[in-house]
């Protein structure tokens, strides 16, 4: 019995049938902790790549060395350091939240790369015209470069979107119940892994197939040349 | 202070996860050239086959593979008769090579495929056989390509053996873990362990990016 | 069909030969021959099929209907018996060795010296060993006047000198015919006069058969036995050079020659 549905011993076929509302249940989780997570990094992403670009290097170089440092380090052991060390400074979040927050932390350093360099790709061409012109250079930024720059960072941080599902399942390290926790809880209480694995494999690579399609339609539905911002 | 005393058996954790990674990016790499050629293949069956490998392996959580190998892999073979129980560490480096070997796979296909289709006409004309051009004329040219993407897998690598601790295999992250445990001393320990794998991982990106200049030699011949 | 002794034989031979490329005909039962030792310069528009002639030949494209023959054997197809097959990657392998070609772009193989793509095909293809292969390079190096950039990299030369290297290489492996597709075509004005005077001395030189696609008409009339118009993919015209740009028999042919001779008017 788990989250109130009992499973069905009596034959694989039967097994597998009964288990898959449970795991279900682990998959919305894993849904739940892949878009917050994103959510955190696409914030925090965005404040890094705002310190990297700062005018002075006693603010951008700290900002380099703590991104470096973000992306060189692994998941799991920034996982166990909020999920510890954060209680010690007075902050409990539930294991859910640690858990989305380091995702959020460890791809806060792609997305900020990810930032960076889309407004660099277009800077370099556009900002030149648009100073040439003489617009004032917040006007630029809004209506020149963020427009253009868009489209280009969209499809890349729709690939880190499904890294991030994929790493979901370290959560399950601080008992966060997503997909491959409820798997594991299954296989250990009925001695049978390999079915509820091969299941969360094959969840897995049908949200995969699902993302891949979400982002190459993104791909091609998004106007290369820009999007009005109106 | 305490954590001079936890750099003994981190160290000996970190050896494990040194070995590990080595082994795992290794055997990855030549996961990645066999099916990332593989998957140019004209032969169906291996063309097929490459495929499958490279969309299961990239399609799927790490974490998942890990443990499907390691808990999964047994019982299945009990069923068609084979002994499938693998220790920790093959089933650590079987899943970590695996799986960094798909996304090299497509780092390998996309270069091969990236060198100009004029130099395999060259090759042609001068009648080299399929193979020889192979070795002797796209891969040199291919490799040099594939050297800075091989490099981020190779950290990445680095970072995913931290998984393998799960399956009680006594990499840094387990010795982390275990300290913790008995001393509670979270802060400390975690610290010292994010800024020991940080300490590794520009190791790892010194060497791929000397290996990145060896191969592409012939490059900055000149300059 | 001419039944004449060996040596009277077309070296090259082109029978009814049909090549599309989708819906789009760049042959059109092409009948086409060349002597041994004969040198043939092929003329006219883009799209008439002149570069798919030698690209055939090179076994690089293959072709639709019709028979092409290399020294008297069929080139995409082989006998069985008195039937004719499409050929067999070996046979293919076979027939190439007779043919080398120059490309517009020189293609040389960038990881490697100048020396070694000399020396790669002969070691790696025919077998020849090292030290002999590298004698014979450095041979072929003095011909074209590179002696002193056997160690460089192909990047750290210039468009001509890269030309000259690249019809070295074909040389190395002493191809009875040799192939230049626009040989001079991606060059700088100031460097097509090496090359050519490369291609001028090997015609002179060596009895080799040569066949040249070229826009450099002065050239072409100092070097070659016969020019050949193609137009639409058939020869419209051919002959001796003199006869050619000086007496054009068909219109087309009359046209495209003012048209590259004396574009102004």
């Amino acid at each position: 019995m788990f989250f109130g549905i009992e499973w069905d011993t009596s034959s694989q076929w039967a097994f597998a049938v009964s288990i898959f509302p449970i795991l279900l249940h682990g998959l919305v989780i894993t849904l739940e902790a892949t878009v917050v997570g994103f959510f955190i990094a696409l914030v925090l992403g965005l404040v890094l790549a705002a310190l990297k670009s700062a005018p002075t290097r006693f603010i951008r170089w700290p900002a380099k060395l703590v991104t470096e440092f973000i992306r060189d380090t692994p998941l799991l052991i920034q996982l166990f350091f909020l999920f510890y060390v954060l209680p010690e400074f007075g902050l409990t979040l539930p294991a859910f939240l640690t858990g989305a927050l380091a995702l959020g932390v460890q791809y806060s350093a792609y997305t900020s790369e990810v930032y960076r360099a889309g407004l660099e790709a277009v800077a370099k061409g556009q900002g030149e015209a648009a100073r040439a012109l003489n617009l004032a250079s917040s006007r630029t930024f809004t209506h020149v470069t963020l427009p253009q720059a868009i489209p280009r960072i969209i499809p890349a941080l729709g690939n880190y979107l499904v890294s991030i599902m994929k790493d979901v399942p370290v959560l399950s390290v601080v008992t966060v119940l997503e997909m491959l926790g409820v798997a594991k809880i299954i296989g250990d209480r009925t001695g049978g892994y390999l079915i509820p694995l091969s299941m969360v494999g094959g969840l897995y690579l049908v949200m995969t197939i699902i993302a891949s399609f979400g982002v190459r339609y993104l791909d091609t539905h998004l106007p290369k040349r820009g999007l009005s911002l109106k | 202070m305490e954590w001079t005393s936890y750099l003994a058996p981190l160290s000996q954790g970190a050896w494990v996860t040194a070995q590990l990674t080595v082994y795992s990016t290794i055997l990855g790499g030549l996961c990645a050239f066999l099916f990332g050629l593989g998957k140019l293949s004209h032969n169906p069956f291996l063309k097929g086959f490459s495929v499958a490998y490279i969309e299961i392996f990239r399609g799927t959580s790490l974490l998942v593979q890990l443990f499907w190998i390691y808990f999964a892999l047994p019982i299945m073979g009990q069923a068609i008769g084979l002994d499938l129980r693998f220790p920790p560490v093959v089933a650590g480096v079987v899943a970590l090579a695996l799986n960094i070997g798909a996304y090299g796979a497509e780092v390998v296909r996309g270069a091969v495929q990236a060198v100009p289709q004029e130099q395999y006409e060259a090759a042609t004309a001068l009648n080299f056989t399929g193979r020889k051009r192979l070795w002797r004329i796209t891969l040199p040219q291919a490799i040099p390509e594939m050297m800075p993407t091989f490099g981020n897998l190779a950290v990445q690598n680095l970072k995913d053996t931290a998984l393998v601790s799960l399956i009680s295999l006594g990499d840094m992250a387990f010795r982390a873990e275990q300290i913790r445990n008995f001393t509670q001393d979270s802060v400390t320990v975690y610290t010292l362990v994010l800024f020991m794998y940080f300490g590794m991982a520009l190791v790892v990106t010194a060497c791929m990016k000397l290996l990145e200049r060896y191969v592409g030699r012939w490059r900055a011949a000149g300059r | 069909m001419n039944d004449a002794t060996e040596t009277h034989d077309p070296i090259i031979k082109f029978d009814k030969v049909v090549k599309r490329f989708g819906d789009h005909v760049v042959l059109d039962e092409l009948d086409f021959e060349v002597q041994r030792g004969e040198k043939v310069t092929i003329i006219g528009p883009s799209g008439s099929g002149k570069s798919t002639v030698l690209r055939i030949l090179m076994t690089l494209e293959p072709i639709n209907d019709g028979v092409v023959y290399v020294g008297g054997q069929p080139l995409w197809h082989q006998w069985r018996g008195d039937e004719l097959i499409p050929a067999s990657e070996q046979h293919l392998r076979q027939m190439r060795s007779h043919m080398g070609m120059v490309f517009q772009q020189f293609n040389l193989f960038p990881h490697m010296t100048v020396l070694r793509n000399l020396t790669e095909a002969p070691v790696q293809v025919l077998g020849i060993n090292k030290a002999e292969a590298k004698k014979r390079g450095m041979e072929l190096l003095e011909m074209v006047g590179l002696t002193d950039q056997a160690d460089k990299y192909p990047h750290q030369l210039s468009g001509g000198q890269q030309q000259r290297v690249g019809i070295a290489r074909a040389l190395a492996m002493r191809p009875k015919v040799m192939l230049f597709d626009e040989p001079t075509s991606a060059l700088d004005p100031e460097l097509v006069g090496e090359v050519l005077n490369v291609i001028r001395t090997l015609a002179d030189e060596h009895d080799l058969t040569m066949l040249l696609v070229t826009h450099e008409m002065h050239f072409a009339r100092q070097v070659s036995d016969r020019i050949c118009f193609f137009d639409q993919g058939r020869i419209k015209e051919q002959g001796k050079p003199e006869d050619i740009f000086t007496a054009p028999k068909e219109e087309r042919t009359k046209a495209f020659l003012k048209a590259v001779l004396d574009p102004d008017d």
